[in-house]
């Protein structure tokens, strides 16, 4: 007697979920802080419910049956949202590995007799769920590929803001590192605002940037050098010790940029180039005060 | 044929490119240009290409020629309303237009003008050479 | 589409438009440069990205015109993933570039222009793919990714 292995795994179907349960519950490195047991027992009886209504004897060898569609989407939205509560790569792959040391239980209970069918029936199972597998990889490392994607974006929006500080002077604070395409956002904002505003003077502090090298050193070159082209002037502030001297042994030209080593410093310049003076107000307590 | 107007204001020349220029465009403006500042003895000549999207190195070529034929005949150059996205183009592309002066807009690039011309002029008052085409 | 389907999609370029255009005389520049202009804007790129990608296909149709009297243009819209980008292709039957590592340093020309023509294409553009023979032509290939 030779019953189709997909009726056989549809009749066990409590069985499977009974021991996939239990595979997860007891691995040690169960998540329960992020996912709780019944929301658990919920995904995990959803997927087999799908898996066993969509198996069938012909697609069992086909990885690419359109059949697993519905088992890819949800494997998809599983690791997905797995991805975004904080799941380990590991703990999202042992979901989908931990099923199949329950469906080969199963088997390997219903085939003890025939040694050769249970081997050729263990193979296919086995390569389905490392499909499975790989497929739940792919789609946990987009989930988290989109978290990062996300988080750049929302840094590179809110992490150059241009300040208008005076009158046709411009300040920009960079914090974090400049790398290329930070470089590019920082110098589409700046220049943008240099047009709206006709500022002639823009100053670029990277107090906040933890370290220049030759690379940083480029970019804030460049981009001082398209302000100069859009017919401005650009000063670099904040330029602490550290960076001094890890320019100057580094062999950097700073030469043709104006550089100051406080936002105060650059501001005051910038008033003079703007033939600007600014000055304490006179008191007259008397005579004496007077000039 | 097309033919970029170069309009005489005083001491300066005003010119405003408002077509993408092609090879020929761009060659006759350079010659017609040097032509002009040797024609009228300008002083100074002003370009603005707020109206170009476009300024590739051939481009970026006509505009250094220009500043440097015109500053070996006593006029300085001064190119203004470059968009943003061209100034990062012409960075990237390794142009940064060196002995160009630029400046935001008209008003701002006739203000430069004055200056360098007044600083150029105090300079020949230094000699003691008194030049009766001075402006003002 | 399914996400076993999405992945193999990211991998994999796909042309969705293209258009080819012949460039023989300096009047085509400015033809070109609309017709690419055209592509960029219809999928939504940036000012910037379409600033920079015009004046790579600037650059390298001038140098087509300069040392091989013109050839074929090939705009593409092309799309990989979620990414959609503009791919152009620039074939001509030229005299060929001898030596293309030494072309692609900065500083380096055969012509009359500044030197830095292929070098600052390249830092225009997303990805640059030049294929020459000597005495056959030269083929080029840049890429622009909307987001790129």
């Amino acid at each position: 007697m030779k019953v189709e292995i997909s009726k056989m795994l549809q009749k066990k179907k409590k069985q499977i979920i009974d021991l996939w349960m239990k595979n997860q519950l007891a691995d040690e490195n169960l998540r329960e802080d992020l996912m709780s047991n019944d929301d658990l027992r919920e995904q995990s009886e959803e997927l087999v419910d799908v898996l066993l209504q969509n198996l069938n004897e012909n697609n069992i060898t086909n990885v690419d049956s359109e059949e697993f569609e519905a088992i890819y989407e949800i494997l998809g939205g599983i690791s997905i949202s797995r991805a975004r509560q904080g799941f380990s790569p590991r703990e999202t792959a042992n979901f989908v590995f931990s099923l199949k040391d329950a469906l080969l239980q199963v088997i390997q209970q219903d085939y003890k007799n025939d040694p050769m069918e249970l081997y050729n029936v263990s193979m296919k199972i086995s390569r389905l769920i490392d499909s499975f597998g790989v497929v739940t990889f792919e789609t946990y490392l987009k989930g988290r590929e989109e978290v990062i994607l996300r988080q750049t974006d929302e840094i590179a929006e809110i992490s150059t803001p241009v300040i208008r500080v005076w009158d046709g002077i411009l300040a920009l604070p960079i914090i974090g590192t400049l790398d290329s395409a930070r470089t590019q956002v920082v110098m589409e904002n700046l220049l943008q605002q240099i047009v709206d505003t006709g500022s002639s003077i823009a100053i670029l502090d990277i107090s906040g940037v933890p370290a220049v090298d030759s690379l940083v050193a480029q970019h804030l070159i460049k981009t001082v050098s398209a302000t100069r082209l859009m017919g401005a002037e650009c000063i670099i502030s904040g330029i602490r010790p550290e960076i001094a001297q890890t320019v100057v042994h580094l062999g950097i030209d700073l030469s043709n940029i104006t550089t100051k080593s406080t936002l105060a410093s650059a501001l005051k310049f910038a008033f003079t180039m703007l033939q600007l003076e600014v000055r304490k107000k006179q008191v007259y307590t008397g005579i004496a005060n007077k000039i | 044929m097309d033919k970029i107007p170069i309009l005489k204001m005083g001491h300066y020349l005003l010119v405003t490119i408002q077509i993408d220029l092609y090879d020929r465009l761009a060659l006759n403006l350079e010659a017609d240009l040097v032509q002009m500042v040797s024609k009228t003895d300008a002083r100074g000549v002003l370009i603005d290409i707020s109206a170009v999207s476009i300024v590739d190195s051939f481009m970026g070529r006509i505009i250094t020629n220009i500043a440097n034929m015109s500053k070996i005949m006593d006029a300085e150059t001064v190119v203004v309303g470059m968009q943003p996205a061209v100034a990062i183009t012409l960075i990237e592309l390794g142009l940064p237009l060196t002995g160009v002066h630029t400046a935001l807009n008209v008003e701002r690039g006739m203000e430069l003008l004055k200056k360098k011309i007044l600083v150029d002029d105090s300079e020949t008052d230094d000699d003691g050479q008194d030049d009766s085409d001075s402006p003002e | 589409m399914t996400p076993k389907l999405m992945t193999m999609a990211k991998m994999i370029v796909t042309v969705l438009n293209k258009d080819r255009m012949a460039v023989v005389r300096e009047q085509d520049v400015v033809l070109f440069r609309n017709r690419v202009k055209e592509y960029a804007t219809k999928i939504g790129m940036g000012l910037v990205n379409q600033t920079k990608l015009i004046t790579a296909a600037s650059e390298l149709v001038r140098n087509m015109l300069r040392y091989a009297n013109g050839g074929e243009t090939l705009i593409e819209v092309v799309s990989q993933g979620r990414e959609n980008g503009i791919r152009l292709t620039f074939t001509d039957k030229g005299p060929g570039i001898p030596n293309i590592e030494q072309a692609m340093k900065d500083g380096f020309s055969t012509g009359r222009s500044l030197g830095l023509g292929l070098p600052g294409t390249k830092r225009l553009v997303s990805e640059f793919d030049i294929k020459s023979i000597v005495g056959k032509g030269t083929t080029v290939t840049i890429t622009k990714w909307k987001n790129g």
